[in-house]
Protein backbone atom coordinates (compact mmCIF):
# COMPACT_ATOMS: atom_id res chain seq x y z
CA UNK A 1 0.00 0.00 0.00
CA UNK A 2 1.27 3.45 -0.77
CA UNK A 3 -0.04 7.01 1.30
CA UNK A 4 -0.99 9.36 -1.42
CA UNK A 5 -1.85 12.79 -0.47
CA UNK A 6 -3.85 15.04 -2.95
CA UNK A 7 -6.79 17.71 -2.72
CA UNK A 8 -10.44 16.66 -3.89
CA UNK A 9 -12.56 19.13 -4.21
CA UNK A 10 -10.93 21.88 -2.20
CA UNK A 11 -9.89 19.85 0.81
CA UNK A 12 -6.74 17.86 1.22
CA UNK A 13 -6.93 14.59 1.80
CA UNK A 14 -4.57 11.09 2.25
CA UNK A 15 -5.42 7.09 1.39
CA UNK A 16 -3.49 4.02 1.24
CA UNK A 17 -3.68 2.53 -1.70
CA UNK A 18 -2.33 -0.42 -4.05
CA UNK A 19 -0.16 1.33 -6.84
CA UNK A 20 -2.83 -0.38 -9.46
CA UNK A 21 -6.01 1.34 -8.09
CA UNK A 22 -7.28 3.74 -11.03
CA UNK A 23 -8.08 7.32 -9.85
CA UNK A 24 -11.79 6.27 -10.90
CA UNK A 25 -11.38 3.32 -8.10
CA UNK A 26 -9.56 5.50 -5.31
CA UNK A 27 -12.32 8.11 -5.41
CA UNK A 28 -15.60 5.83 -5.81
CA UNK A 29 -14.48 3.41 -3.51
CA UNK A 30 -12.21 4.92 -0.51
CA UNK A 31 -13.45 8.59 -0.86
CA UNK A 32 -16.93 8.04 -1.64
CA UNK A 33 -17.81 9.95 -4.37
CA UNK A 34 -19.52 7.64 -6.28
CA UNK A 35 -20.90 10.69 -9.19
CA UNK A 36 -17.54 9.43 -11.10
CA UNK A 37 -19.31 6.61 -12.76
CA UNK A 38 -16.91 3.74 -14.50
CA UNK A 39 -18.20 2.53 -17.68
CA UNK A 40 -15.71 0.84 -19.76
CA UNK A 41 -12.88 1.16 -17.17
CA UNK A 42 -10.47 1.14 -20.58
CA UNK A 43 -10.57 4.52 -21.75
CA UNK A 44 -13.00 4.82 -24.33
CA UNK A 45 -16.31 6.25 -22.83
CA UNK A 46 -15.62 9.06 -20.96
CA UNK A 47 -18.08 8.07 -18.24
CA UNK A 48 -15.14 8.69 -15.56
CA UNK A 49 -14.06 12.10 -16.73
CA UNK A 50 -12.55 14.15 -13.70
CA UNK A 51 -10.84 17.38 -13.52
CA UNK A 52 -6.74 16.67 -12.41
CA UNK A 53 -5.14 20.48 -11.99
CA UNK A 54 -8.22 21.38 -13.91
CA UNK A 55 -7.54 19.42 -17.08
CA UNK A 56 -10.31 16.91 -17.94
CA UNK A 57 -8.93 14.07 -17.92
CA UNK A 58 -10.07 9.72 -17.56
CA UNK A 59 -10.07 8.36 -13.89
CA UNK A 60 -9.89 4.93 -15.30
CA UNK A 61 -6.72 5.29 -16.99
CA UNK A 62 -5.17 7.31 -14.22
CA UNK A 63 -3.41 5.77 -11.29
CA UNK A 64 -4.37 7.09 -7.30
CA UNK A 65 -0.63 7.18 -6.96
CA UNK A 66 0.21 9.94 -9.60
CA UNK A 67 -2.04 12.31 -7.54
CA UNK A 68 -0.22 13.14 -5.31
CA UNK A 69 0.01 16.75 -4.89
CA UNK A 70 -2.48 17.01 -7.49
CA UNK A 71 -5.60 18.82 -7.31
CA UNK A 72 -8.79 16.59 -8.29
CA UNK A 73 -12.62 17.77 -8.78
CA UNK A 74 -15.19 15.53 -9.65
CA UNK A 75 -18.87 16.07 -10.48
CA UNK A 76 -19.61 16.61 -6.44
CA UNK A 77 -16.62 19.48 -6.69
CA UNK A 78 -18.70 21.40 -9.59
CA UNK A 79 -22.19 22.56 -7.60
CA UNK A 80 -22.56 24.08 -4.08
CA UNK A 81 -25.39 22.48 -1.56
CA UNK A 82 -27.75 24.99 -3.12
CA UNK A 83 -28.33 25.03 -6.27
CA UNK A 84 -27.10 23.76 -9.77
CA UNK A 85 -23.83 24.96 -11.90
CA UNK A 86 -25.21 27.31 -14.42
CA UNK A 87 -23.75 24.34 -16.93
CA UNK A 88 -25.97 21.46 -14.78
CA UNK A 89 -29.11 23.84 -15.58
CA UNK A 90 -28.64 24.45 -18.87
CA UNK A 91 -28.48 20.13 -19.27
CA UNK A 92 -31.92 20.06 -16.83
CA UNK A 93 -33.38 22.78 -18.93
CA UNK A 94 -32.90 21.56 -22.26
CA UNK A 95 -33.40 18.04 -21.15
CA UNK A 96 -29.67 17.22 -21.97
CA UNK A 97 -30.09 14.31 -19.08
CA UNK A 98 -31.50 10.66 -19.49
CA UNK A 99 -30.59 7.76 -17.36
CA UNK A 100 -27.55 9.83 -16.62
CA UNK A 101 -24.94 7.37 -16.10
CA UNK A 102 -23.01 9.58 -18.77
CA UNK A 103 -23.81 12.88 -17.52
CA UNK A 104 -21.10 13.64 -14.69
CA UNK A 105 -18.21 12.81 -17.30
CA UNK A 106 -19.83 14.79 -19.59
CA UNK A 107 -20.62 17.55 -17.36
CA UNK A 108 -16.72 17.66 -15.99
CA UNK A 109 -15.36 17.64 -19.76
CA UNK A 110 -17.74 20.67 -20.69
CA UNK A 111 -16.74 22.28 -17.75
CA UNK A 112 -12.86 21.99 -19.14
CA UNK A 113 -13.42 23.04 -21.98
CA UNK A 114 -16.00 25.78 -21.19
CA UNK A 115 -13.21 27.26 -18.61
CA UNK A 116 -10.42 27.10 -21.02
CA UNK A 117 -12.17 28.06 -24.03
CA UNK A 118 -15.21 30.16 -23.55
CA UNK A 119 -16.36 30.75 -26.90
CA UNK A 120 -15.96 27.39 -28.25
CA UNK A 121 -18.26 27.10 -31.29
CA UNK A 122 -20.35 24.34 -32.04
CA UNK A 123 -18.01 22.07 -34.25
CA UNK A 124 -15.69 22.48 -30.92
CA UNK A 125 -18.41 21.46 -28.51
CA UNK A 126 -19.26 18.55 -30.95
CA UNK A 127 -15.38 17.69 -31.59
CA UNK A 128 -14.77 17.13 -27.68
CA UNK A 129 -18.13 15.72 -26.98
CA UNK A 130 -17.29 13.02 -29.19
CA UNK A 131 -14.82 11.85 -26.68
CA UNK A 132 -17.88 11.06 -24.62
CA UNK A 133 -20.39 7.87 -25.35
CA UNK A 134 -24.28 8.74 -24.63
CA UNK A 135 -26.44 6.33 -25.30
CA UNK A 136 -29.34 7.56 -24.35
CA UNK A 137 -29.86 11.62 -25.52
CA UNK A 138 -28.96 11.66 -29.12
CA UNK A 139 -26.50 14.55 -28.43
CA UNK A 140 -28.39 17.27 -29.44
CA UNK A 141 -30.01 18.81 -26.35
CA UNK A 142 -26.28 18.27 -24.64
CA UNK A 143 -25.05 20.75 -27.58
CA UNK A 144 -27.91 23.09 -26.91
CA UNK A 145 -26.87 23.37 -23.05
CA UNK A 146 -23.42 23.68 -23.67
CA UNK A 147 -23.65 26.73 -25.70
CA UNK A 148 -26.16 28.34 -24.06
CA UNK A 149 -24.04 27.64 -20.85
CA UNK A 150 -21.08 29.39 -22.46
CA UNK A 151 -22.48 32.79 -21.35
CA UNK A 152 -22.15 32.12 -17.43
CA UNK A 153 -17.94 31.38 -18.61
CA UNK A 154 -17.45 34.34 -20.73
CA UNK A 155 -15.67 36.97 -19.41
CA UNK A 156 -14.22 34.99 -16.01
CA UNK A 157 -11.31 34.79 -15.53
CA UNK A 158 -10.37 31.41 -16.91
CA UNK B 1 -11.22 -5.85 -15.37
CA UNK B 2 -8.79 -4.53 -12.76
CA UNK B 3 -5.49 -3.73 -12.96
CA UNK B 4 -3.38 -6.67 -12.60
CA UNK B 5 -0.71 -5.79 -9.55
CA UNK B 6 2.23 -3.94 -9.86
CA UNK B 7 4.99 -2.24 -7.89
CA UNK B 8 5.38 1.96 -9.09
CA UNK B 9 8.00 4.26 -8.51
CA UNK B 10 9.00 7.83 -9.56
CA UNK B 11 12.72 8.10 -10.18
CA UNK B 12 14.52 11.85 -10.89
CA UNK B 13 16.49 11.31 -13.70
CA UNK B 14 16.59 9.31 -16.66
CA UNK B 15 20.05 7.22 -15.33
CA UNK B 16 18.02 6.19 -11.91
CA UNK B 17 14.74 5.07 -14.43
CA UNK B 18 17.00 3.12 -16.33
CA UNK B 19 18.60 1.32 -13.32
CA UNK B 20 14.85 0.43 -12.05
CA UNK B 21 14.56 -0.65 -15.64
CA UNK B 22 17.30 -3.44 -15.61
CA UNK B 23 17.09 -4.17 -11.83
CA UNK B 24 14.07 -6.28 -12.19
CA UNK B 25 12.55 -9.45 -13.67
CA UNK B 26 13.34 -7.73 -17.15
CA UNK B 27 9.10 -7.04 -17.27
CA UNK B 28 9.32 -3.30 -15.61
CA UNK B 29 7.72 -0.49 -17.74
CA UNK B 30 8.07 3.10 -17.62
CA UNK B 31 4.91 4.60 -17.43
CA UNK B 32 4.35 8.19 -19.32
CA UNK B 33 0.54 9.28 -19.79
CA UNK B 34 -0.35 5.95 -19.46
CA UNK B 35 -3.23 6.15 -22.24
CA UNK B 36 -1.92 3.40 -24.12
CA UNK B 37 -0.65 1.58 -21.50
CA UNK B 38 -3.44 1.87 -18.51
CA UNK B 39 -5.90 -0.08 -21.64
CA UNK B 40 -3.40 -3.16 -22.03
CA UNK B 41 -2.91 -3.17 -18.21
CA UNK B 42 -6.83 -3.19 -17.70
CA UNK B 43 -7.08 -6.06 -20.47
CA UNK B 44 -4.36 -7.89 -19.02
CA UNK B 45 -2.32 -8.01 -22.16
CA UNK B 46 0.66 -7.28 -20.11
CA UNK B 47 1.74 -7.68 -16.33
CA UNK B 48 4.38 -5.52 -15.31
CA UNK B 49 6.08 -5.90 -12.00
CA UNK B 50 7.10 -2.60 -11.61
CA UNK B 51 5.77 0.34 -13.46
CA UNK B 52 8.51 3.15 -13.45
CA UNK B 53 6.57 6.56 -13.65
CA UNK B 54 8.80 8.99 -15.79
CA UNK B 55 6.50 11.98 -14.38
CA UNK B 56 9.36 13.73 -11.76
CA UNK B 57 12.07 13.35 -14.39
CA UNK B 58 12.92 16.82 -15.67
CA UNK B 59 13.04 17.94 -19.28
CA UNK B 60 11.59 15.45 -20.88
CA UNK B 61 8.58 17.85 -21.80
CA UNK B 62 10.68 19.82 -24.16
CA UNK B 63 9.80 20.95 -27.83
CA UNK B 64 13.11 22.20 -29.58
CA UNK B 65 12.34 23.65 -33.64
CA UNK B 66 15.96 23.92 -34.60
CA UNK B 67 17.76 24.11 -38.55
CA UNK B 68 18.09 20.79 -38.35
CA UNK B 69 15.19 19.46 -36.97
CA UNK B 70 12.73 19.34 -33.72
CA UNK B 71 13.35 17.62 -31.11
CA UNK B 72 10.41 16.55 -28.80
CA UNK B 73 10.70 14.79 -25.53
CA UNK B 74 9.09 11.77 -25.05
CA UNK B 75 6.73 13.14 -22.79
CA UNK B 76 5.15 16.10 -25.01
CA UNK B 77 1.67 15.50 -24.56
CA UNK B 78 -0.74 15.43 -27.57
CA UNK B 79 -2.44 18.94 -26.19
CA UNK B 80 1.20 20.50 -25.87
CA UNK B 81 1.44 19.53 -30.03
CA UNK B 82 -1.85 21.45 -30.53
CA UNK B 83 -1.20 23.84 -28.34
CA UNK B 84 2.51 24.57 -29.62
CA UNK B 85 2.40 27.97 -31.52
CA UNK B 86 5.57 26.83 -33.91
CA UNK B 87 4.75 23.35 -34.83
CA UNK B 88 2.21 23.52 -37.53
CA UNK B 89 4.61 25.67 -39.47
CA UNK B 90 7.76 23.42 -38.31
CA UNK B 91 6.23 20.32 -38.62
CA UNK B 92 3.13 20.05 -40.46
CA UNK B 93 1.94 16.46 -40.94
CA UNK B 94 3.16 15.93 -37.34
CA UNK B 95 0.06 18.11 -36.47
CA UNK B 96 -1.96 17.23 -38.79
CA UNK B 97 -1.91 13.79 -37.82
CA UNK B 98 -2.12 14.58 -33.84
CA UNK B 99 -5.61 16.10 -35.03
CA UNK B 100 -6.84 12.49 -35.26
CA UNK B 101 -5.35 11.10 -31.82
CA UNK B 102 -7.80 9.50 -29.52
CA UNK B 103 -10.22 12.04 -28.09
CA UNK B 104 -9.77 15.18 -25.57
CA UNK B 105 -9.25 13.79 -22.58
CA UNK B 106 -6.65 11.51 -23.94
CA UNK B 107 -4.98 14.17 -25.58
CA UNK B 108 -4.42 15.73 -22.00
CA UNK B 109 -1.79 13.08 -21.02
CA UNK B 110 -1.14 10.68 -23.91
CA UNK B 111 2.50 11.49 -25.00
CA UNK B 112 4.04 10.60 -27.57
CA UNK B 113 6.67 8.24 -26.21
CA UNK B 114 3.96 6.37 -24.62
CA UNK B 115 2.87 5.77 -28.22
CA UNK B 116 6.09 4.98 -30.03
CA UNK B 117 6.68 2.58 -27.15
CA UNK B 118 3.73 0.57 -27.30
CA UNK B 119 3.67 0.80 -31.32
CA UNK B 120 0.06 0.23 -31.96
CA UNK B 121 -0.19 -0.26 -35.61
CA UNK B 122 -3.14 1.81 -35.48
CA UNK B 123 -1.53 4.64 -33.21
CA UNK B 124 -0.30 7.91 -35.47
CA UNK B 125 2.25 9.04 -34.06
CA UNK B 126 4.56 5.96 -34.84
CA UNK B 127 3.12 7.03 -38.65
CA UNK B 128 4.38 10.44 -37.85
CA UNK B 129 7.82 9.12 -37.39
CA UNK B 130 8.01 6.76 -39.83
CA UNK B 131 6.94 9.15 -42.49
CA UNK B 132 9.02 12.15 -41.56
CA UNK B 133 12.12 9.65 -41.37
CA UNK B 134 12.38 10.21 -37.43
CA UNK B 135 14.75 9.33 -35.24
CA UNK B 136 14.17 8.26 -32.08
CA UNK B 137 17.12 8.91 -28.97
CA UNK B 138 16.84 6.41 -26.30
CA UNK B 139 18.76 4.93 -23.42
CA UNK B 140 19.17 2.11 -21.53
CA UNK B 141 21.88 0.44 -18.96
CA UNK B 142 24.38 0.46 -21.37
CA UNK B 143 24.28 4.08 -22.73
CA UNK B 144 22.15 5.93 -25.43
CA UNK B 145 21.59 4.89 -28.78
CA UNK B 146 19.61 6.16 -31.61
CA UNK B 147 17.39 4.33 -33.65
CA UNK B 148 15.92 5.47 -37.05
CA UNK B 149 11.82 5.42 -37.08
CA UNK B 150 11.73 2.90 -40.22
CA UNK B 151 13.63 0.35 -37.89
CA UNK B 152 11.95 0.63 -34.38
CA UNK B 153 8.35 -0.32 -35.56
CA UNK B 154 8.63 -4.09 -35.57
CA UNK B 155 4.94 -5.41 -35.55
CA UNK B 156 2.42 -5.21 -33.34
CA UNK B 157 3.00 -4.00 -29.97
CA UNK B 158 6.46 -4.93 -30.77
CA UNK B 159 9.11 -2.38 -30.79
CA UNK B 160 13.43 -2.35 -31.31
CA UNK B 161 12.72 -1.14 -27.40
CA UNK B 162 14.89 -3.17 -25.25
CA UNK B 163 13.74 -4.07 -21.75
CA UNK B 164 16.01 -1.52 -20.19
CA UNK B 165 15.75 0.85 -22.38
CA UNK B 166 13.62 4.43 -22.05
CA UNK B 167 12.49 6.11 -24.96
CA UNK B 168 14.04 10.06 -24.38
CA UNK B 169 12.70 11.58 -27.19
CA UNK B 170 12.07 12.14 -31.17
CA UNK B 171 14.70 14.07 -33.94
CA UNK B 172 12.37 14.89 -37.31
CA UNK B 173 14.00 16.27 -39.89
CA UNK B 174 13.10 19.85 -40.53
CA UNK B 175 10.65 20.49 -43.57
CA UNK B 176 11.56 22.45 -46.26
CA UNK B 177 9.58 25.60 -47.15
CA UNK B 178 6.51 24.53 -49.74
CA UNK B 179 6.72 20.37 -49.27
CA UNK B 180 3.88 18.78 -50.19
CA UNK B 181 2.08 16.66 -47.83
CA UNK B 182 -1.39 15.28 -47.14
CA UNK B 183 -2.61 13.08 -44.71
CA UNK B 184 -6.10 10.82 -44.59
CA UNK B 185 -7.09 8.70 -42.14
CA UNK B 186 -10.48 6.86 -41.44
CA UNK B 187 -11.91 5.38 -38.36
CA UNK B 188 -15.57 4.80 -36.99
CA UNK B 189 -15.74 7.52 -34.69
CA UNK B 190 -13.06 9.84 -34.88
CA UNK B 191 -10.24 9.51 -32.72
CA UNK B 192 -10.54 5.54 -32.14
CA UNK B 193 -8.49 3.09 -33.59
CA UNK B 194 -7.67 3.65 -37.63
CA UNK B 195 -9.05 1.08 -39.93
CA UNK B 196 -5.95 2.86 -42.58
CA UNK B 197 -4.20 5.95 -42.81
CA UNK B 198 -1.77 7.25 -45.15
CA UNK B 199 0.53 9.91 -44.91
CA UNK B 200 2.08 11.89 -48.05
CA UNK B 201 4.80 13.99 -49.08
CA UNK B 202 6.99 15.12 -51.69
CA UNK B 203 9.11 18.10 -52.87
CA UNK B 204 8.30 19.92 -55.97
CA UNK B 205 11.28 20.43 -58.22
CA UNK B 206 10.33 21.70 -61.98
CA UNK B 207 6.50 20.50 -61.61
CA UNK B 208 7.76 16.84 -60.83
CA UNK B 209 7.71 14.90 -57.04
CA UNK B 210 11.19 14.27 -55.50
CA UNK B 211 12.03 12.39 -52.33
CA UNK B 212 8.80 11.01 -52.73
CA UNK B 213 7.19 9.32 -49.22
CA UNK B 214 3.92 7.37 -48.70
CA UNK B 215 3.41 5.57 -45.82
CA UNK B 216 0.74 3.30 -44.28
CA UNK B 217 -0.40 2.87 -40.85
CA UNK B 218 -3.48 0.86 -39.35
CA UNK B 219 -3.69 -1.64 -42.34
CA UNK B 220 -0.92 -3.17 -41.83
CA UNK B 221 1.21 -4.76 -38.54
CA UNK B 222 3.54 -1.59 -38.45
CA UNK B 223 3.49 1.58 -39.99
CA UNK B 224 5.74 1.39 -43.09
CA UNK B 225 6.64 3.35 -46.55
CA UNK B 226 5.37 1.57 -49.69
CA UNK B 227 8.17 1.68 -51.74
CA UNK B 228 5.70 0.42 -54.94
CA UNK B 229 3.92 3.61 -54.05
CA UNK B 230 6.90 6.05 -54.03
CA UNK B 231 8.58 4.71 -57.58
CA UNK B 232 5.67 5.42 -58.93
CA UNK B 233 5.41 9.07 -57.24
CA UNK B 234 9.43 9.74 -57.65
CA UNK B 235 10.01 11.97 -60.69
CA UNK B 236 6.62 12.09 -61.95
CA UNK B 237 4.38 15.24 -62.22
CA UNK B 238 1.24 14.76 -59.80
CA UNK B 239 -1.95 14.06 -61.86
CA UNK B 240 -5.40 12.35 -60.70
CA UNK B 241 -4.18 9.80 -62.66
CA UNK B 242 -0.85 9.07 -60.90
CA UNK B 243 -2.96 9.05 -57.56
CA UNK B 244 -5.43 6.59 -58.68
CA UNK B 245 -1.97 4.57 -59.44
CA UNK B 246 -0.35 5.14 -56.77
CA UNK B 247 -3.46 4.69 -54.12
CA UNK B 248 -4.04 0.76 -56.40
CA UNK B 249 -0.11 0.29 -55.52
CA UNK B 250 -0.90 1.14 -51.47
CA UNK B 251 -3.71 -1.35 -51.92
CA UNK B 252 -2.04 -4.05 -53.99
CA UNK B 253 1.18 -3.26 -51.46
CA UNK B 254 -0.80 -4.28 -47.86
CA UNK B 255 -2.29 -7.37 -45.78
CA UNK B 256 -4.52 -6.16 -43.53
CA UNK B 257 -5.51 -7.66 -40.31
CA UNK B 258 -9.38 -8.18 -40.07
CA UNK B 259 -11.38 -8.08 -37.23
CA UNK B 260 -15.24 -6.84 -35.77
CA UNK B 261 -14.52 -3.66 -37.16
CA UNK B 262 -13.76 -4.42 -40.86
CA UNK B 263 -12.79 -7.16 -43.40
CA UNK B 264 -9.32 -7.39 -44.51
CA UNK B 265 -10.92 -6.88 -48.07
CA UNK B 266 -12.66 -3.22 -46.96
CA UNK B 267 -9.18 -1.99 -45.06
CA UNK B 268 -7.13 -2.99 -48.35
CA UNK B 269 -9.36 -0.84 -50.24
CA UNK B 270 -9.38 2.03 -47.99
CA UNK B 271 -5.66 2.26 -47.79
CA UNK B 272 -5.88 2.89 -51.64
CA UNK B 273 -8.62 5.11 -51.52
CA UNK B 274 -6.68 7.40 -48.80
CA UNK B 275 -3.94 7.21 -50.42
CA UNK B 276 -5.55 8.57 -53.82
CA UNK B 277 -6.84 11.53 -51.49
CA UNK B 278 -3.90 12.17 -49.88
CA UNK B 279 -1.69 12.40 -52.63
CA UNK B 280 -4.72 14.95 -54.27
CA UNK B 281 -4.49 17.15 -51.27
CA UNK B 282 -0.63 17.05 -51.62
CA UNK B 283 -0.97 18.18 -55.42
CA UNK B 284 -3.83 20.70 -55.21
CA UNK B 285 -6.02 18.42 -56.93
CA UNK B 286 -8.73 18.36 -54.98
S1 LIG C 1 -14.85 4.34 -17.69
FE1 LIG C 1 -13.13 5.56 -18.10
S2 LIG C 1 -13.34 6.01 -20.20
FE2 LIG C 1 -14.93 4.55 -19.86
S1 LIG D 1 -28.08 9.89 -20.44
FE1 LIG D 1 -27.98 7.72 -20.47
S2 LIG D 1 -26.01 7.34 -21.28
FE2 LIG D 1 -26.21 9.45 -21.49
Amino acid sequence: MRDVAFEVNGKACRVAVEPRTTLADCLRHDLGLTGTHVACAHGVCGACTVLVDGEAVRSCLTLAVQMEGAAVTTIEGLSSEDGLSPLQAAFRKHGAVQCGFCTPGIITTMHALLTTEPHADEARVREVLSGNICRCTGYMAMVAAVLEARAAYQGAPA
Amino acid sequence: MKLPAFDYATPTSIGEAVALLAAGDGSARPLSGGQTLMPLLAFRLTAPSLLVDLRGIPGLDAVEIGEAGTRLGARVRWCDIEAHAGLAAAQPLLVAMIGHVAHYQIRKRGTLGGSMAHADPAAEMPGVAVACDGVLHLVGAGGARDVAARDFFLGPLTTALAADELIVGITLPAWPHGRRWGFQEFARRRGDFALAGVAVHYDEVGGRAVGAHVAVIGACSAPHRVAAAEALLEGSAVTSALAAEVGRAVAASVSPPEDIHATAAYRRSLAGTLAERALAAAGGLA
